[in-house]
């Protein structure tokens, strides 16, 4: 299986952008200048009025006009670098879109009647595909829709959405059955059934996501940025009353210098970078390979408190192994060999298959008994096996399944069960792993050991998940001696046996009733509800459509552990808002005793005790507090893509930590960058 | 700086059963002293015709609380406003003028006693007893109410509908506004009442119903024949003042008058009951929620902002480049010298009690800074309750940041801050500059409103602070206004007016808001509000929002000041 594993180091995208995205990012700058875009972002839009302000100023003459000029050209580029920033956003979520986009344009489909196709397929561009149409597609061609694979098997390419080269399997009839349109088959001939109509697919909302338009703000964002406009408001006060202040003491404020003041105070590092934040959260999340229906799913899954888990397919490979035979006491092993075998033959499920692989001489082919009838598993007899007519030989029933199943049908047929069967049954499902009860007519042969192998490294995850405060339970539908022991070797913190499929839903609504937010990760369409109850519902894609239109989060890879990486995503892209607002509002400490001490120097000369940076000259300071406020958006652009790096680790550590580099940092950095832009300033131009 | 520490220790060792005695009458179950103050309890409820074991919703209780000060507002403002016609006037006290009586009943009803007269010439014994002290008695408990309210809400309300943490569909029950007014008024505030007026009349504090005798002053060269030497019913006046974060004295010249406070004794008394109720509330607060660490967190980061407080006001006052002048004695009384007079004005500031032994305009600049920080900050130990109620401001904010470093959207004692509750803050966050610099500009754009007594930045310092004093509800005076005009009257009554009724009730509606929401048990991912990094955070939060704001005057007003008189 060559699934990514999830702790696969972020792919490709080293660069923030290449040339072209650059090209139309720097486009995207002046375009967002537009009012429409503008007033959407109360903050810059007061940076925006302020550059006209100051450009009017200028033309008025009511200041020097060098400096005027410097400063709306300043304020302009503080505008356009918030703009870029948002711009650099979207342009990396559209880049993996576009690509993807150009390749659907003109997708064919090969359309075919039936899976077993015999008449020749008809081709139709994709667009006219409709939900249940069968396509084939083979080796070299592109998958046409989303969909499920009913019939065979193929290796698929599908770097075109989630950016990963490595080849991935796909096959009908397991969890893996989904297929992406535009991804490429590399492999092989499968049948396809769409589940998606054209412009509704995963990639469509995923194209519409990650533009703009369609982005609706979270509602951690909403309550960030009315505290932003709050903060606004509050300087805007500040700057409107002090030259009335200012007045009464004879002096007379520059109002180009008070605009500096007004665009240095409010919180533009983060109000130039909220959208970005927002956006890049989606982003990373789909460098994850994780479609988030909305950033509000991204943003709720950094608060997660207990995740529930599906054993199979999650915590184990799912596709559980015959590992040993165990024959009673007075059986040939050889005869439960060749009964498990002639059982599984055309059993169709891995399980099955690996019966047949583990019985079967390797030396010798599989001869397919003739007169065979082979019975299926049902619900109801929780059996499976074959029917053998005599040729020449007596008739035989040979049947495997679970041991009480087993049981009622040997005692049907008038046969007895071994005491030491129980035992043996026992022994097995104490190690974790799935008795399955061979019978040859009515006498019980042994127990066939199917082992669920626990995944490689999902411990260590759940340590992880641990550390950050959320608690795993892992349920099954094993009995609780299976099920505690694959709890223990997987390290969860809780598990429920024996869970029918609505045990599910009770157990999130139980979990919520005590206030937890509640993380589920399911494939089947039995888990739908569940999926949809939970706060966060991760499904993953190769599942069933009605577990991924459940959901509010899709797997591109199908990896559960994944929501490790979502819940990753959320803190950080909090973490970034919470930072870089305490960096913003801590720099003001720094920006008053650049500006004040100019704002005041001509009319009141004791104020100069207050230019403790030692500034050359009050054309100087202000130019610097406004450079550096400029171009620490820019330099904080890859921080707030890449989101500020978040360690499992106590709440309280994260906060000393982030207090000290964010808050401390953020009130000493600019003193020494306004200083440090002055002395450029003086050396260059003089004081 | 000896003063200080046992002034601390005192109000520590009485503050913390005083916390635990005043949680238990809050709670409102079945306590000790039941019979006793039943006796005045009971018919209290059957007057005012409420059943104080009914549950309130928020809105219900605000409803309560705002009626409440409509009708002792209307009663003070008309007996302000008739005293000469009424009983008990032996110094013959003219009426006030509507205005004046106006702002002197919003002043007293919202727990500031801002002064815009002098008491022993302009009030009559019965306004005194009355509109002054009666109201100096159950203003401070009606903040306390307040505070206990938005405390159940915190915390999901009182008797909550089941255990379940599931989100409540209708507003919550925060107690009774009635009993949580009338048990303290009954249970603590009379009590320490009695006892700190038998302490005054004890060190010397009047307390009579004459008027007073006639002296001849002993130094002819004062030109006078004869004094009047104003008497009354002071001490009572005096420890209700204090013990109730109120100020308001029963002079002018409030506690730096003899009268008011004739002793070292009586100054380390009055002290001790400016902090006391204040310093308990820290410790309520536990108790009362059942969280002990609750209690170390607000303690913790008053007593740390308290401190550094004072001793930078000690400091100023005493070793500042414009602390060595000579005539740094100008305004403050001989008898309590600099240091207790810094330490006083520290302690008033911090308490949003506003009584005064030395004139705060006096005061090097840099210690008249501290003292308007104190106010803008308004939650170093505060006013009783709304002291407690700021400090919640202040701890949403707070989490609302540290909580997103944290890497959750941040949520209080389980409880998520959404946009709502941001939006209720961002009110408060907003109203203060507004009224604040708004004010103040206007009135400084203006110059014949001020009725300054100096020109330039000591001016600004001024009138800054007397908009500060009132919409701090503290009411202390930088003094050197002449500020009974009608402009200074009607601008600060509706000053008061915004400093306290919002900041009391916004709370309470964030917290009956927070109280519906479902409640996330704490892990070790959730944010811990009670822990050191915490409440250094929270420090910071609180200091760096007051300085940002209010930089600019501060540099205009108090340091140009300083600068200008420290200059060669």
């Amino acid at each position: 299986m060559s699934t990514t594993p999830a702790h696969a180091a972020p792919r490709g995208h080293h660069a923030l952008l290449d040339a072209a995205g650059l090209r139309t990012a720097i486009i995207a700058s002046f375009v967002k200048l537009l009012p429409q875009h503008a007033f959407r972002n109360p903050v810059m839009a007061v940076v925006w009025l302020g550059t006209l302000l100051a450009a009017g100023l200028t033309i008025a003459g009511l200041t020097s006009r060098g400096l005027g000029w410097t400063v709306t050209a300043l304020l302009l580029v503080t505008v356009l670098f918030a703009n870029f920033a948002e711009a650099v956003a979207e342009a990396r979520g559209r880049g993996q879109a576009a690509s993807l986009r150009r390749a659907r344009k003109d997708l064919v489909a090969r359309r075919v009647p039936s899976e077993g196709y015999t008449i020749a397929a008809t081709t139709i561009p994709a667009a006219d595909l409709r939900v249940g149409d069968l396509v084939a597609i083979s080796a070299g061609e592109l998958v046409p829709a989303d969909g499920e694979i009913v019939k065979g098997l193929a290796t698929i390419n599908e770097s075109a959405v989630t950016g990963e080269s490595a080849p991935v399997l796909r096959e009908a009839g397991t969890d893996r059955s989904g297929v992406i349109g535009g991804t490429k088959v590399l492999s092989d001939e499968i049948v396809v059934r769409i589940t998606a109509e054209p412009g509704h697919s995963f990639l469509d909302r995923m194209i519409g996501l990650v533009e703009g338009a369609s982005r609706q703000r979270t509602p951690n964002e909403i309550a960030l940025g009315l505290l932003l406009l709050t903060m606004t408001l509050t300087f805007l006060i500040v700057v409107i009353t002090l030259p009335f202040l200012a007045g009464f003491v004879g002096a007379t404020l520059d109002p180009l210098l008070l605009v500096a003041l007004l665009v240095c105070l409010i919180p533009t590092t983060i109000g130039g970078l909220l959208p970005a934040i927002g956006i890049a959260g989606m982003n990373r999340a789909l460098a994850a390979n994780v479609l988030a229906k909305s950033g509000k799913a991204v943003e709720v899954a950094g608060d997660i408190d207990v995740l529930l888990l599906d054993k199979t397919g999650t915590i184990t490979h799912g596709d559980r192994q015959a590992t040993a035979f165990h024959a009673l006491a007075g059986v040939d092993p050889a005869a439960l060999r060749e009964a498990a075998m002639l059982a599984s033959l055309a059993d169709p499920t891995p399980e099955g298959k690996s019966i047949v692989q583990l019985a079967r001489d390797p030396s010798r082919a599989i001869e397919e008994p003739p007169h065979a009838r082979f019975v299926a598993f049902t619900a109801q007899t929780r059996m499976s096996g074959v029917d053998l007519a005599g040729d020449g030989t007596r008739p035989r029933c040979i049947r495997k399944g679970a041991s009480d199943a087993i049981a009622r049908h040997v005692e049907a047929l008038g046969g007895e069960v071994p005491t030491e069967l129980a035992a043996r049954v026992e022994q097995v499902a104490r190690r974790g792993a799935t008795p399955l009860v061979v019978a040859d007519g009515r006498h019980v042969l042994g127990v066939v050991e199917l082992s669920d192998v626990v995944k490689h490294g999902i411990k260590a995850k759940f340590a992880h998940m641990r550390a950050m405060g959320i608690r795993t339970v892992m349920i099954t539908g094993d009995n609780p001696l299976t099920a505690a022991a694959i709890a223990a070797e997987a390290g969860v913190d809780d598990v429920v046996a024996e869970a029918r499929p609505e045990d599910k839903l009770a157990r999130i609504r139980e979990e919520q009733a005590r206030g937890r937010l509640v993380a589920m990760v399911g494939d089947g369409t039995n888990d739908a509800p569940a999926l949809a109850q939970a706060d966060v519902g991760l499904a993953m894609n190769a599942g069933t459509q009605a577990a991924k239109e459940a959901g509010n989060m899709v797997d591109l890879d199908s990896d559960p552990a994944k929501l490790l990486e979502v819940v990753e995503v959320g803190k950080q892209q909090l973490i970034t808002r919470g930072a870089l607002t305490t960096f913003s509002l801590a720099n003001d400490v720094s920006k008053y005793f650049a500006i004040l001490p100019a704002l005041f120097a001509g009319a009141i000369p004791s104020m100069a005790a207050l230019n403790v940076m030692q500034l050359s000259s009050p054309a100087n300071a202000v130019v610097a507090a406004l450079v550096f406020n400029a171009i620490i958006i820019p330099l904080l652009i890859p921080l707030a893509l890449r989101g500020v790096r978040f360690r499992p680790s106590g709440a309280t550590a994260l906060l000393r930590r982030n207090m000290l580099v964010y808050g401390v940092g953020g009130i000493a950095l600019p003193f020494v960058a306004i200083k440090l832009i002055d002395l450029l300033l003086a050396a260059v131009f003089g004081a | 700086m000896t003063e200080a520490i046992v002034v601390l220790l005192l109000v520590i060792a009485a503050g913390w059963p005083l916390g635990h005695y005043l949680a238990a009458v809050m709670r409102g179950a079945p306590m000790h002293g039941d019979r006793v103050f039943g006796v005045i309890e009971k018919p209290v409820y059957r007057l005012l015709g409420v059943d104080p074991s009914e549950g309130m919703t928020w809105k219900a209780y605000a409803a309560a609380f705002l009626a409440s000060n409509a009708i002792l507002g209307v009663l003070a403002w008309v007996v302000f406003m008739t005293q000469a016609w009424l009983p008990l006037n032996p110094n013959g006290a003219p009426n006030m003028r509507w205005d004046l009586a106006l702002h002197t009943a919003v002043s007293f009803l919202t727990n500031t006693n801002q002064q815009h007269y002098s008491g022993q010439a302009q009030l009559s014994h019965l306004a005194q007893m009355t509109g002054i002290v009666g109201l100096q008695v159950v203003t401070p408990m009606m903040g306390l109410a307040l505070v206990v309210a938005t405390l159940r809400g915190l915390f999901g309300g009182r008797t909550p509908p089941s255990a379940s943490a599931q989100a409540t569909v209708g507003d919550v029950d925060v107690g009774n506004y009635w009993a949580d007014v009338v048990r303290p008024s009954v249970r603590v505030m009379l009590p320490l009442c009695l006892l700190w007026s038998v302490l005054l009349t004890w060190q010397g504090v009047p307390s009579t119903l004459d008027g007073g005798p006639v002296a001849t002053p002993v130094d002819a060269s004062a030109g006078m024949a004869a004094q009047k030497i104003p008497l009354g019913p002071v001490a009572p006046m005096v420890a209700a003042k204090q013990i109730g974060t109120n100020g308001g004295g029963w002079y002018g010249p409030n506690s730096a008058v003899p009268l008011e406070n004739p002793t070292p004794l009586s100054n380390l008394l009055e002290m001790v009951a400016i902090l006391l109720i204040p310093v308990a509330i820290t410790f309520m607060v536990g108790a009362f929620t059942e969280r002990r660490r609750f209690s170390a967190l607000v303690f913790g980061t008053m007593l740390l902002m308290s401190l550094v407080s004072g001793s930078a006001a000690i400091w100023s006052e005493g070793h500042s480049a414009t602390a060595s002048d000579i005539a740094v004695m100008e305004g403050k009384e001989t008898r309590f010298g600099a240091g207790s007079s810094a330490l006083w004005a520290a302690v008033t500031t911090q308490t949003s009690n506003g009584s005064v032994n030395a004139m705060h305009d006096s005061l090097a600049p840099l210690t008249g800074l501290v003292t308007i920080a104190n106010m803008l900050v308004n939650g170093i130990w505060g006013g009783i309750g709304c002291g407690l109620q700021q400090f919640i401001v202040y701890l949403l904010l707070g989490v609302f940041l540290a909580g997103l470093m944290t890497g959750r959207t941040p949520e209080l004692f389980g409880r998520k801050i959404e946009a709502h509750e941001v939006k209720l803050l961002a009110v408060l966050v907003l109203l203060q500059p507004l009224v604040l610099l708004g004010f103040t500009a206007v009135t400084l754009a203006v110059p014949e409103l001020t009725g300054n007594s100096n020109p330039g930045f000591h001016a600004i310092s001024q009138v800054f602070y007397e908009f500060t004093s009132a919409f701090a509800n503290n009411g202390s005076g930088f003094e050197g206004l002449g500020d009974a005009t009608a402009w200074w009257n009607l601008s600060t009554t509706l000053l008061l007016v915004l400093g306290r009724y919002p900041a009391l009730l916004i709370p309470l509606a964030i917290a009956a808001s927070l109280a519906r929401k479902r409640v996330t048990p704490e892990g070790i991912g959730t944010l811990q509000v009670e822990t050191p990094t915490f409440a250094l955070t929270l420090v910071a939060v609180i200091v760096i929002l007051t300085l940002l704001q209010f930089m600019p005057i501060l540099v205009l007003g108090p340091i140009a000041d300083h600068l200008a008189l420290s200059a060669p």
